[in-house]
């Protein structure tokens, strides 16, 4: 009996073993790495790429505007698309929640719509058929306000979501202990329960910002003037100024120098949430 | 209707969850100033009742007056009424975005309106009754687990409440730090404080309480002084219920009865 289970267990096999096994994919797994980065560098034309990519003197002209106007006007676009968004998504995670049939269903509507739609329908929707529609509505901020009602919109429907699993996480009992001192069911909401759904949902906010950030790049079909460009646009109308793609690389960059750093915050912050639950 | 010196009293209280008929028919009068354990095994409605005295469960059917008011009456300002009553709860429910001051301050300043500086008053005054002045501004997660509970007792004084609930205070905690805990809720029986306590420390009942109800199936079965109910109980039921409470090393293996099967509190 107990030999047939040792049998069964450790089955004699010819060949390799697990270890020899495992040796000789990782060294595979190399070999192909290696290669591939071989390959590239004597296929690449790198008199060319570094034409195309990499002038010094086209790169240094786009200063300082790239920054104090490009960079400045995505920020721009993203933290007031934010706002609205935060703002919006707030009341329609409230809504889901209510014990009120309608607001909850319309709550629904919205988030389905706006989620299923690609964020360049809004703003095509917002900047041509709004006016189209509505002659002599005038959408207040211009352009500045169209991009932070597309943006919001979008941005809405997903926060929303997030907002709301952020409310549900916290636990039953700060609602009974906030109602069992005499608070009100919006008071507790406002002054206990939300303020802990924040601390939930920070890091998924933040995520949520630096999509956003890219998103604000289709500000490019909205038809801006000059002193409304952002990164994207920008960098796109110098790239054919120039006949080069080195503004597109330098607008590049500038996005990597806000998303790279929201992304460690945010990686920090949910390594602190963790530490937290332990 | 209640006789003045009533300070809570049930009326023909009923419960259901769905299917499960958690309260069966309750009738329990506490008196100003008194102190009162309610006792039982698991399921048997205890806690119910007591979330039922504050409405944080709605009763099926039957009344709760609270000092003389009808919480059962639907057009009755709840959260003016649950001023006026304290809550325990089993798991502290401390809020912790808060430091402790701030636990007992906000409550205070956002539904009584009370001043910055009063609030803050009435908080240092109440911390320094459960013995907990110098963990002012602390966070909740910051303490042990019985000094969580002191906090949250603080903060259900500091509202200035006529009677106090207390679901089970000690249940989750480790055991050396439950003394801290009853010794709070002593000196507050001392003061006159009206209490209806769910616990399991009979040494509390014994000793603090002026009544203690047996409750079993959602019904109460027996009510008394602790001498009556703990000391010398009537009903097989009580008496089975207390000697695997004082004695669980000695019981003996059971058969499942299916109205145990499946029961919450």
């Amino acid at each position: 009996m107990a030999d047939t289970e040792k049998l069964d267990l450790q089955p004699k096999k010819k060949g390799l073993t697990r270890r020899q096994k495992r040796r000789l994919s990782r060294g595979v797994q190399y070999v192909v790495f290696v290669a591939a980065v071989i390959a590239f560098a004597v296929a690449a034309d790198w008199g060319r790429l570094k034409n195309q990519f990499a002038q010094a003197d086209i790169a240094e002209r786009m200063f300082p505007d790239v920054i104090t106007l490009a960079l400045k006007n995505t920020v721009l676009y993203t933290v007031t698309g934010f706002a609205v968004g935060l703002a919006l998504g707030m009341l329609i995670a409230l809504m889901r929640l209510s014990s009120v049939g309608p607001y909850r269903w319309l709550a629904g509507i919205y988030i389905e719509i706006f989620r299923g739609l690609p964020a360049l329908l809004i703003f095509i929707f917002i900047g041509v058929a709004v006016p189209l529609a509505f002659p002599g509505t005038e959408i207040i901020g211009g352009t500045y306000g169209k991009v932070a009602l597309a943006l919001g919109l979008v941005a809405a429907a997903y926060m929303a979501e997030t907002i709301r699993a952020g409310i549900q996480a916290v636990p039953k009992g700060q609602m009974e202990a906030a109602r069992s001192l005499g608070f009100s069911p919006a008071r507790a909401m406002v002054s206990i329960i939300i303020p802990q759904a924040f601390r939930i949902i920070l890091p998924p906010l933040t995520n949520e910002l630096v999509l956003l950030f890219k998103d604000s790049s289709l500000v490019l079909f909205l038809g801006v003037t000059l002193e409304e460009r952002e990164l994207s646009k920008y960098g796109r109308d110098l790239a054919s100024q120039t006949a080069n793609s080195t503004p597109i690389l330098v607008a590049g960059l500038c996005y990597l120098l806000i998303t790279i750093p929201l992304g460690l915050v945010v990686r920090r912050m949910e390594a602190k949430a963790q530490e937290a639950v332990k | 209707m209640s006789p003045s010196r009533s300070e809570i009293h049930v009326s023909g209280l009923h419960k259901s969850f769905g299917d499960n008929h958690v309260l069966r028919g309750i009738d329990l009068e506490i008196g100003q100033g008194e102190v009162v354990c309610v006792i039982g095994p698991s399921g048997s409605g205890k806690s119910t009742l007591l979330r039922c005295v504050n409405l944080l469960e709605e009763p099926t059917k039957g009344q709760v007056f609270v000092g003389g008011t009808e919480l059962t009456d639907p057009d009755v300002d709840i959260d003016a009424v649950r001023r006026r009553i304290g809550m325990v709860f089993q798991q502290f429910n401390l809020f912790p975005h808060l430091t402790v001051t701030e636990n007992l301050t906000l409550p205070q300043r956002r539904v009584l309106r009370r001043g910055k500086s009063e609030a803050a008053k009435v908080a240092a005054e109440n911390l320094r009754r459960v013995g907990l002045a110098e963990k002012a501004d602390a966070y909740p997660s910051s303490l042990s687990g019985g000094q969580q509970q002191r906090v949250a007792i603080a903060r259900a004084l500091a509202m200035g409440p006529e009677v106090m609930l207390f679901d089970e205070p000690t249940s989750a905690l480790d055991p050396e730090l439950v003394g801290d805990v009853l010794a709070v809720m002593r000196m507050l029986a001392d003061e006159g404080m009206t209490m209806m306590v769910v616990t399991h420390e009979m040494t509390f009942a014994r000793e603090v309480a002026d009544r203690v109800v047996f409750m079993d199936g959602g019904v109460v079965v027996e009510d008394g002084t602790p001498a009556q109910v703990i000391g010398d109980p009537r009903h097989d039921r009580t008496r089975h219920f207390l000697s695997r409470l004082l004695d669980p090393a000695m019981a003996n293996v059971e058969e499942e009865t299916s109205d145990q099967v499946g029961k919450s509190e």
